[in-house]
């Protein structure tokens, strides 16, 4: 990307020089005339993990999905910065697996992915072994409980090798061991040059992982802030009452 | 009364004797069948799946179209066949009527409609399931076809057999078209209407069990495919 976007870009808002990845601006996005996300403006940058918090229905998922394009704005613009679309990889809220085997997900992945078939069992080995599903490795993936599933999902995604990967809520249903195993996932892909932004509703999580939050409400971005900043002392009075437990939908 | 009893033996005898008439005609009607049902998934399958991730104007109008023609009658489309085999139809100098080729061909068209119009839906369903993890994959639209027909391969598979189901017991398509020429072209449903009429029990009844046993078995194949498919939660 040409210096000079950075710079066009940059806002003051966001004293923050690091490499600029992806921008929404202004997105409007409607759906049977209800306006979900209205004017929503942040940027992602390439500083560490940033995380998107907000009550039910703030419009988190549908951020994500616009940015992974799988929806497109009505008004506003979303820019990636260098990114094609095989860049970018989610992770659903609610995981879709395949009928076929937990291995036959992932080597689906890594064949969409154009992984050849001489390097696909080794990846694929890795993959099981980063999830933590080997034993699982031949089973219908449908059958898997609700944390495994997540488990798949995750390294599903990573199997395509994303430059950004957007969770939603990947730990919603996982047990603490298996959230802490997820974390350190997310923070390896992190240190290895992976764009990530999470959403999740776990404060501790955040505050683990977040370098900057995002924190949205009715479709609308009221606050982005270094994570020290927003959980110490939240700038808007929303983002306030959502961290008391206040915040009413 | 002693006669049904009487037919009933005999029919039992040329089953258990593995009567070589008798089996020529099984074999026949197997022959005709399996073959328009592979063609008819060849068509089907890609023809409804298509349809099924296709968005363009007209696309509701072939739905309803498609699913009309399940329930096509086949005596008309014998007619029809018939029509355009015949010696002054436009294919007469194919000199394809009365031949097994022909009654292969009523019977894809008979077929064709019910494996596409249930594959559409079949792939739609998945679709619906599928379509934003795949675009998120990035998957191109070969790669979404393949997943999605794979994925719905046990699915696909009764609806080939629904297909197969009303192929096997269709007397007016084959009749009309292939003639029910002894050693040629009499299969198991021409073959009973014959030997019925000419008070040919013995053959007509042993044809019936058959026939009776192989849609029992077709059912029955479908039924567990359904019962695994539940179990592997791939439905
Ligand atoms: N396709 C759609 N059609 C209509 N409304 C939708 C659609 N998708 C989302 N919505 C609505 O948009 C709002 C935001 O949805 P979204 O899924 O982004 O919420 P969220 O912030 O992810 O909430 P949660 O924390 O519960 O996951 C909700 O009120 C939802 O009902
Ligand atoms: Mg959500």
């Amino acid at each position: 990307m040409p210096e000079a976007d950075i710079v066009q870009l940059h806002d003051g808002a966001e004293p923050n020089p690091a490499r600029l990845i992806a921008k929404l601006e202004n997105v409007v996005f409607a759906a049977r005339s209800r306006k979900l996300v209205d004017g929503l403006t942040f940027s992602l940058r390439n500083n560490g993990i940033t995380t998107i918090m907000g009550p039910n229905g703030a419009g988190k998922s549908l951020a994500l999905r616009l940015l992974a394009r799988l929806l497109l704005p009505m008004d506003g613009y979303v820019h990636e910065c260098g990114l094609a679309a095989r860049d970018i990889a989610l992770v659903f809220q609610k995981p879709v697996m395949l009928r076929r085997s937990v291995k036959g997900n992932l080597i689906h992945a890594l064949k969409l992915h154009g992984v050849n078939r001489r390097e696909r069992p080794e990846r694929l080995a890795e993959l099981l072994r980063m999830a933590d599903l080997e034993h699982l490795s031949s089973s219908p993936a449908r059958l898997l409980s609700g944390g495994e599933q997540q488990r798949l999902a995750l390294v599903r995604a990573l199997a395509a090798q994303p430059r950004l990967l957007l969770l939603d809520e990947p730990t919603a249903s996982l047990d603490p061991q298996a959230t802490q195993a997820i974390e350190k996932l997310v923070m390896q892909a992190s240190n290895n040059g992976t764009k990530i932004v999470l959403v999740t509703h776990d404060i501790g999580q955040a505050r683990r992982l977040a370098f900057d939050v995002v924190f949205l409400h009715q479709g609308f971005a009221h606050e982005h802030s270094p994570a020290e900043t927003f959980f110490t002392e939240p700038q808007s009075l929303e983002a306030m009452a959502y961290l008391k437990g206040e915040l009413l939908v | 009364m002693q006669d049904i009893q009487a037919a009933f033996l005999a029919a039992f005898n040329l089953i258990v004797s593995l009567d070589a008439d008798l089996f020529e005609i099984v074999g026949l009607s197997l022959t005709v069948t399996l073959s328009a049902v592979a063609i008819s998934c060849l068509l089907g399958f890609p023809l409804g799946a298509l349809l099924a991730i296709s968005r363009f104007p007209g696309r509701g109008m072939i739905v309803v179209f498609i699913s009309s023609l399940m329930g096509l009658p086949p005596v008309v489309v014998g007619l029809t066949v018939y029509l355009f085999l015949s010696s002054a139809g436009p294919l007469g100098s194919w000199q394809m009527l009365y031949t097994p080729t022909a009654m292969i061909i009523a019977q894809t068209l008979l077929v064709t409609p019910i494996v596409a119009a249930l594959t559409r839906q079949i792939i739609e369903d998945l679709n619906g399931e599928y379509s934003e993890l795949l675009r998120s994959m990035s998957a191109r639209r070969r790669d979404i076809l393949s997943t999605l027909l794979w994925d719905a391969r046990y699915s696909l598979i009764t609806a080939s057999l629904a297909g197969m189901g009303r192929a096997l017991a269709e007397v007016g398509a084959v009749m009309i078209v292939g003639g029910n020429i002894n050693h040629v072209t009499r299969v198991m449903t021409t073959a009973i209407a014959l030997e019925t009429s000419k008070g040919e029990l013995a053959l007509a009844l042993g044809l019936g069990i058959i026939l009776v046993l192989l849609s029992i078995s077709i059912n029955a194949a479908l039924m567990s495919l359904r019962t695994n498919m539940e179990r592997f939660a791939y439905a």
